[in-house]
């Protein structure tokens, strides 16, 4: 897993300097790092982030992932305890969201 | 990368119920349970409106008495108390508030509950108001003063 994120670059707060060099394999081992175990619901929200930073530029906000797509808020902070507004980004790779909803 | 510092907690004291001022309270508690820290809601006096289901999807923006009201210029308060000049605030910041896709009152709370805030109503306000915990919304506690004393310990706390 170490080996996968050696050539990744981070910022001071561990998200992913740059979000052209993600990919599956570092989802999983950003994922580890975290204490984020991925299922099939974790990967609904991360490839919802991915589609909406290649259409916006940026990581969506919470109220976008819960109105569009069918995981509700309760879930949502189930699937990433640790506060899904930091850690859907970083595991997929974006930045900290700039919403503040 | 993995701090090691305290945990961080946030208390919140939402005093007041006009429309304005009710989502201050709620957007800092949703921005605080989306970066994982523990939230704490107090709502007391006034502030109860926005936890009170009859209450929380009618709040209204004052428009007399509120040194803000400039939509264009100021609205002078001989103006302001024209029936309907309320109503009229009211829906101009409604509108604005769903155009940058902030939720009404009553789901916005309904979402911090879902998020894991604790939301408590103030025994004492709720008492003078004459209000019951099955008049608040699901989810929410009766507290009193001091055992939110209590949870605030060692909290970083906002009054609003």
């Amino acid at each position: 897993m170490a080996d996968v994120l050696a050539t990744v670059k981070f910022d001071a707060e561990g998200y992913m300097e740059d979000a052209s060099a993600w990919n599956e394999k570092v989802a999983e081992a950003i994922a580890v790092r975290e204490s984020v175990k991925l299922t099939d619901r974790h990967w609904v929200v991360i490839k919802y982030c991915r589609d909406t930073f290649t259409k916006t530029g940026e990581a969506p906000t919470l109220r976008n992932i819960t109105k569009n797509t069918d995981v509700q808020t309760k879930e949502l902070y189930e699937l990433f305890p640790g506060g899904p507004g930091k850690l859907a980004a970083k595991i997929s790779g974006l930045k900290k969201p700039t919403g503040c909803i | 990368m993995a701090e090691q510092k305290a945990p961080r907690k946030l208390c919140l004291i939402a005093s007041k119920g006009s429309l304005d001022m009710a989502y201050p309270p709620m957007i800092l508690a949703n921005a605080a349970r989306m970066s994982g820290i523990e939230t704490h809601i107090f709502f007391t006096f006034w502030g109860l409106d926005i936890i009170t289901k009859k209450k929380m999807n009618g709040l209204n923006v004052a428009v007399v008495g509120n040194p803000n009201m400039h939509p264009w210029v100021h609205i002078p308060t001989i103006i302001g108390v024209i029936p309907f000049m309320s109503e009229a605030a009211t829906w101009m910041m409604n509108r604005e508030i769903a155009k940058l896709d902030f939720p009404p009152v009553g789901e916005f709370m309904e979402m911090l509950v879902d998020a894991g805030a604790h939301i408590y109503g103030c025994k004492m306000s709720m008492d003078m108001m004459k209000l019951k915990k099955e008049d608040l919304i699901d989810g929410a506690s009766v507290l009193g003063a001091m055992e939110f004393m209590d949870i605030a310990e060692g909290a970083q706390i906002i009054f609003v």
